[in-house]
């Protein structure tokens, strides 16, 4: 797998190449600001884009709209961004247009390699990876919509789903059986009203989707 | 006897010549001012017909009376101490605006009429009318204590009644100690009139305080900003590069001792706690997300983090409040929500944001057993006096038992 890095720290840029390189991740550049990344993936057009949030010139959002661009100029290329602070509004813009191959993710979750490593992975795939925080945030905000008919339980694997874990990774995160994350997985499409269909994974995302969006 | 004494001793004091010296100059200084204002203001009478060339003689009076109103506040201060302060120049500076606009402006101004008032009719009545009081007091002493002298060594030269005599041979000494007090009470009025026309009036000292407090509150909220960004470019980077690096170490160096081990994983936890305490702190203060995307984005973030369940609605229009409000609002909801968490023992919080009319409204209503009390603690009161410092309002309904219901109301104009 070949990465591309946006960062302004130096600190930070520096230990992210070096931690993916211990895992054998090629990172085929390493920029400071968002042109220049942007300049990087046109011309290496690597597999995934790690981009900060905050950096030069305004330190506000150039990393989510860096995001937004790759995703639309290069969709062969995912995106993972990673913030100081992680902030609902901001991903919800990020997956407003599509939500695979995208990630959101704390720098802490940095300080745990192999989860990390494993998000990275996950996302490069094409999965999502949505940082726990961002979750807590969206379901805080959701009140009156289909989601409200969840149950705790349901709602708590409709975040796990939206962090991008699978059922095994769900049933371990709750110390449950895999058939019983399958059944509340089977309840939480009945309520959000998503028909029976081949693609189990076409409905694990539109779950996603609604959970993500105001209106169904 | 202390007035007698003061009577007595009342042409012998600093303060009786003082003031006759204010008077005098006064007088002095308004035979120049008076001349100059009154040849302006005629010129101004006589081009009035032709509208803009009133600009030329009401420039040249505006500029002549901000150099009078610099005399005058000299003047005073050099012989009463009384210091006037002036709200602003007359003459327009530093303006953007076109000059005709800035006149316009000026025109409109109580300010400026008070000042060209006080120049032109005002300040020249008071020395004149003061002036001669004065003047005539002290000369009256000087002459009429004379006159016995005068009596005395040239007795035929006046030849008058003995009553009269005596009359004018009273009057000087008479004089003498009146003249302190004419001249101590004229100089009063003068210092009394010049600082009430000269110096700002009360609508200017609102605007002037509206103004500082604005200022204030800005530079508080810039320095909270200043802090946000100096963490997240220095500290927090460094203590995520540490937990990276000690989380490198454990899940790539095989062969650890299990105590180093121990070590680093203890230090690899601290690192994370180090930054969500870090991260809860600073995200509570000013989160850059407030400037950037406004008060319902931001408002999802403190809730999340809030250590009990959360509830939130925020109900706001497209425009965004002022910068200042905003931040208010978002303080009130982070700081109640920790408060609550703390204290009042609760299991559901509902914040309820909305805006009606003119007013933003914040309402935070927890399940908790009550009894908050604002003169217990700081954090109400602090609170308070943050709401109050945006002319806001704050509802503070907490019975024993409960619950506590909050209500900030915010002047908001978007």
């Amino acid at each position: 797998m070949r990465v591309v890095i946006a960062e302004d720290s130096v600190l930070l840029r520096a230990g992210l190449v070096e931690v993916l390189e211990k895992f054998g991740i090629e990172v085929a550049a390493a920029t400071p600001d968002a042109e220049s990344v942007l300049a990087a993936i046109e011309e290496h057009r690597p597999d995934l884009a790690i981009l900060d949030v905050r950096m030069p010139p305004t330190f506000t959002d150039e990393g989510l709209r860096a995001a937004l661009t790759v995703r639309r100029q290069w969709p062969q290329t995912k995106v993972l961004v990673l913030s100081q602070y992680v902030e609902e509004r901001y991903a919800t813009e990020l997956l407003s247009e599509q939500t695979s191959g995208v990630g959101y993710l704390l720098k802490d979750r940095v300080a745990d390699v192999r989860e990390f490593v494993d998000a990275l992975q996950r996302v490069a795939a094409g999965g999502t990876a949505l940082d726990p925080e961002v979750v807590a945030q969206l379901l805080i905000r959701r009140r009156s919509d289909p989601i409200e008919r969840l149950t705790p339980r349901e709602k708590e694997v409709l975040g796990l789903m939206a962090e991008g874990r699978s059922n095994a990774g769900i049933a371990t995160a709750l110390v449950v059986s895999d058939s019983a994350v399958a059944k509340h997985i089977n309840n939480i499409f009945a309520k959000l009203d998503l028909a029976e269909s081949p693609d189990n994974d076409h409905r694990r995302v539109m779950a996603v989707l609604r959970y993500l969006r105001n209106s169904p | 006897m202390t007035s007698i004494r003061a009577i007595v001793r009342g042409p012998f004091t600093a303060s009786t010549w003082l003031a006759t010296m204010q008077v005098m100059t006064g007088a002095a200084v308004a035979v120049i001012v008076f001349s100059v204002m009154i040849a302006l203001a005629s010129v101004a009478i006589v081009v009035l017909p032709t509208v803009v060339l009133v600009a030329v003689p009401f420039i040249a009076m505006l500029a002549c009376a901000e150099v009078f109103t610099i005399w005058q506040r000299s003047r005073i201060a050099a012989f009463t101490g009384v210091q006037i302060t002036v709200a602003r120049g007359l003459l327009p500076r530093h303006s953007d605006a076109s000059l005709i606009s800035d006149l316009l402006k000026a025109a409109r101004t109580l300010s400026t009429w008070r000042q060209i008032g006080y120049h032109l009719i005002v300040g020249p009545a008071i020395a004149l009318a003061g002036g001669t009081a004065v003047a005539v007091c002290w000369a009256g002493a000087l002459i009429y204590t004379a006159t016995p002298l005068q009596l005395l060594l040239f007795p035929a030269t006046i030849g008058t009644s003995a009553p009269k005599d005596i009359a004018v041979t009273l009057a000087g000494p008479v004089l003498f100690f009146v003249a302190p007090w004419v001249a101590r009470a004229t100089a009063r009025l003068d210092t009394v009139t010049a600082a009430a026309m000269l110096g700002p009036t009360r609508a200017d000292e609102v605007r002037r305080l509206a103004e500082s407090r604005a200022a204030t509150i800005e530079a508080a909220d810039a320095e909270r900003r200043r802090m946000e960004r100096d963490l997240h470019d220095g500290t927090q980077q460094r203590l995520v590069s540490m937990a990276m690096r000690l989380g490198l170490a454990l899940a790539t160096l095989e062969d650890l001792p299990d105590e180093a081990r121990k070590v680093i994983e203890r230090a690899h936890e601290d690192a994370k706690e180090a930054l969500k305490e870090l991260r809860d702190l600073v995200q509570g203060m000013h989160p850059a997300i407030l400037a950037d995307r406004g008060l319902d984005a931001a408002l999802s973030g403190v809730a999340a983090r809030a250590p009990l369940p959360v509830a939130l609605t925020v109900d706001l229009p497209d425009g965004r409040p002022l910068a200042a409000i905003e931040a208010v609002a978002f303080f009130v909801v982070s700081e109640t929500l920790t408060n609550t968490a703390k204290h009042a023992d609760a299991t559901q919080v509902h914040v309820d944001v909305t805006h009606h009319g003119k007013l933003l409204t914040i309402r935070i209503e927890d399940d908790g057993h009550g009894g908050a009390d604002p003169r217990k603690g700081s954090g109400l009161q602090g609170l308070r006096q943050r709401v109050a410092s945006v002319d806001g309002t704050l509802r503070i309904h907490s019975p024993h038992g409960g619950p506590t219901v909050i209500t900030a109301e915010l002047p908001c104009e978007s």
